[in-house]
């Protein structure tokens, strides 16, 4: 979906200048302009949508628990505390906040990083060599693509549980390798990008496989490494349900599961209410994420192959 | 495929888990056959001594200074104190490693509504084999009974929730109305408080398992009966029918904040007025200490209202207990951490940190019934406490399959809160669901 998406991206781009001369010839300007009012407050909706959460967390990070509970959910209480509730979320309950931090790094490094890189090898396995068995491949990982992992993490449990790798990373970093979806995005993009061309003239002028793979197709597939890269991040960095069952020693709990921990704790006896370190916390989450998305989507949108063949 | 997480897919999967949690019940069957095994109180010491390391599952946060001074006493212990989750997530985590067979802790946090289950299924050790029963009269009367079950003695008693009423007396001066001793003159509180201020709400409640129960067993209901795999369930009676109707003129007049306990809005309601009034357990106040710091001077706390005027009939709410899984390897040190804990020093450790103890002694002792509370404008708030503790009807069962039970509440009983329903039928409606469910897991089940 998203490849296509990032080629359309791509593509649009491209020609949008040409476009963008079209525009300016009046009589079509009006009718263009009357037809995008509706999709413009379309489009603020969804934006509004999409931008208010947003907004409520980073106005509710800034109010101490008091000022959460008493002031206007949507403005800025007049007590403005981001600083000191970023300090308090650092140093709650001996610094836990930033070990699950450095966790949640630890599992997208390894987990996502790893799956994408399964992924592109199997991807352009599949895509550019032929080898028997294959149609069964394609058979297996379709399958796979509509099983929800959910389903699958029970008996993941109870397997781990038997090999003794519960309450470990490795619980949650080994099924995080596994990406079906991400195995087909990279098929399918591998064998729309590299034109076959190339790597037969690659392999006429010497090159040896490895060297096929690494210096003349890799760079081709970069908007597709990008995209599976992005998608794995997000489902490791938000993953819930894998730690929750997996893990139970807050030492290796992620941020997803770390900050659920301190949200019930207002609601047992004795517990304190927290209610603006968790705001805080998942404001300071989400951060990474966003920079992820914004350092990244560049390369989206370069579609290196583009005039690289002449056919 | 696991990481492309969809809320809906994480809902069937909890589910999964928790029907992997709840398909357990019933097959432990037939009380005390195992020979009762004595270990003399000679090898828990020992095992002290020895040492080894210990793994303890808990939410509860003021075991965290416990275990510091277990340490301190027994330095070859090394206790991993681990919050698995709070109440039903950490029972799905501990009854999913019980079927794993491994990870087991060796002590767990289990609050006393859910221990029949575990107890039940043999899925927790006896602890009469070190000499537990002999503990009889060290805690007071309602924790200990909820400890026990066929027999056996199935954790030690960590903290108690003997309830009484938390008001806002500001708000009750202002309006000039009397603090109710009836749950009739409570009605008429909240009649009087709507009138004179429509934002206002006597109490809050959409429907709440744990707190009904608590009323029908106040009330001298006794809606559950167990006798190991025999099972009543039975909401007709007199004290459940006084609770019903009672509670039904309080929903049906809008008496009561549409707000559900422990949530934001809740705390806010509880701060700002919209909520005068708390029925709740004696360890409510750290909760308003540090989640209601607006309260503060503005609370105070009275006997619970009672069902028959001049009466003097009390109630547990909440409450846990620590125990240990059968599969521990480490039994006899795992009661050596229960009895420091629950019954020696860990007790005034617990006190201090704003817990409420379950032992006699301490609720009898003059510092602890001496005790001014700031939040509450400088009342001995204690003594409340612990008269409330000694007025708790005696023969209170919960059914060994409560924690399943508590969590179909909201879908049988709750309609009366959000529908038409009429409470009566929505308390038939939950006795006939859990009667189905517990013959379901092989109980035998009378009506």
């Amino acid at each position: 979906m998203s490849v296509q998406t990032a080629a359309r991206h791509g593509s649009a781009g491209a020609s949008s200048p040409a476009r963008f001369r079209t525009t300016l010839r009046p009589p079509r300007t009006r009718r263009r302009s009357r037809r995008s009012v509706a999709l413009t407050l379309l489009m603020g909706l969804v934006l509004l949508y999409s931008l208010a959460p947003l907004f409520w967390l980073l106005v509710n990070a800034t109010k101490t628990q008091d000022g959460l509970l008493n002031s206007f959910g949507l403005w800025f209480d007049a007590d403005f505390a981001l600083g000191d509730n970023i300090a308090r979320t650092a140093t709650y309950d001996g610094g836990i906040f930033l070990r699950w931090f450095a966790n949640t790094v630890l599992y997208v490094v390894l987990g996502a990083g790893g799956a994408t890189f399964l992924a592109v090898l199997g991807g352009y396995a599949l895509a550019k060599f032929d080898f028997p068995g294959r149609k069964a491949v394609f058979a297996v990982v379709i399958g796979a693509v509509a099983i929800p992992g959910t389903a699958l993490a029970v008996p993941t449990f109870l397997m781990f549980s038997q090999m003794g790798l519960t309450n470990t990373p490795w619980a949650v970093i080994i099924p995080s390798l596994i990406s079906p979806f991400g195995l087909y995005l990279m098929w399918t993009f591998a064998s729309e990008a590299i034109p076959t061309e190339i790597m037969e003239s690659a392999r006429i002028d010497g090159a040896s496989e490895a060297r096929t793979f690494f210096q003349v197709c890799l760079p081709l597939l970069t908007p597709g490494i990008v995209t599976v890269l992005l998608f794995t991040m997000v489902a490791t960095w938000n993953n819930y349900f894998l730690p929750l069952i997996m893990l139970k020693n807050p030492d290796w709990y992620p941020l997803t599961l770390g900050l659920n921990a301190w949200n019930a704790q207002a609601a047992t006896a004795g517990g304190e209410a927290i209610f603006n370190l968790v705001i805080t916390g998942s404001l300071l989450t989400i951060l990474p994420l966003i920079a992820a998305f914004l350092l990244l989507q560049r390369y989206w949108q370069s579609g290196l192959s583009a005039g690289s063949v002449k056919e | 495929m696991i990481k492309t997480l969809t809320r809906r897919g994480l809902l069937q999967s909890s589910a999964v888990a928790a029907a992997l949690a709840l398909g357990f019940t019933a097959c432990g069957g037939g009380g005390n056959a195992a020979p009762q095994q004595t270990v003399s109180s000679d090898a828990v010491e020992q095992a002290l001594q020895k040492g080894g390391k210990l793994t303890v599952w808990a939410w509860d946060q003021s075991l965290k200074k416990v275990a510091e001074g277990f340490e301190a006493k027994y330095p070859n212990v090394d206790v991993n104190l681990v919050n698995a989750g709070t109440g039903n997530d950490q029972y799905t985590a501990l009854q999913n490693a019980i079927s794993a067979g491994s990870g087991v802790p060796d002590v767990a946090q289990i609050e006393y509504y859910a221990l029949p289950q575990f107890a039940l299924s043999k899925s927790l050790a006896d602890l009469g084999q070190f000499g537990a029963a002999d503990l009889d009269g060290t805690f007071t009367a309602g924790p200990w009974s909820s400890v026990r079950a066929q027999g056996g003695v199935y954790g030690l008693p960590m903290d108690s929730g003997p309830m009484a009423l938390f008001y806002n007396k500001e708000l009750f001066d202002k309006h000039g109305i009397a603090v109710p001793t009836t749950w009739d003159e409570f009605l008429e509180a909240g009649r009087a408080l709507k009138k004179a201020d429509p934002k206002a709400y006597i109490a809050n409640d959409t429907g709440d398992a744990g707190f009904t129960t608590s009323m029908i067993w106040q009330a001298g209901g006794k809606p559950y009966q167990v006798d190991g795999t025999n099972v009543g369930v039975n909401f007709s009676d007199e004290g459940s029918t006084k609770f019903a109707e009672t509670w039904q003129k309080l929903i049906d007049e809008d008496l009561l904040a549409p707000i559900s306990s422990w949530s934001d809005e809740w705390y806010k309601g509880l701060g700002n007025g919209t909520i005068a009034t708390l029925s709740t357990g004696a360890w409510m106040p750290g909760n308003l200490v540090s989640g209601v710091a607006d309260g503060a001077g503005k609370w105070r706390v009275a006997p619970l209202p009672q069902w028959e005027k001049g009466a003097t009939s009390s109630s547990e709410n909440g409450g846990s207990s620590l125990a240990i899984p059968a599969a521990s390897s480490q039994a006899a040190l795992a009661y050596g951490f229960l009895k420091y804990s629950n019954v020696e020093e860990g007790v005034q450790t617990r006190i201090d940190g704003g817990a409420f103890p379950a032992t006699s002694k301490d609720l009898a002792s003059e510092k602890f019934q001496n005790t001014q509370f700031k939040y509450f404008g400088g009342q001995k708030a204690n003594q409340i406490f612990a008269e409330s503790a000694k007025n708790v009807p005696a023969g209170w069962s919960y059914l060994p399959f409560q924690v399943y039970a508590n969590s179909i509440f909201n879908d049988t009983a709750g309609q009366a809160y959000v529908s038409g329903t009429k409470l009566k039928d929505g308390l038939t409606d939950w006795q006939k669901a859990s009667v189905k469910y517990g013959t379901d897991q092989g109980f035998t089940v009378k009506e």
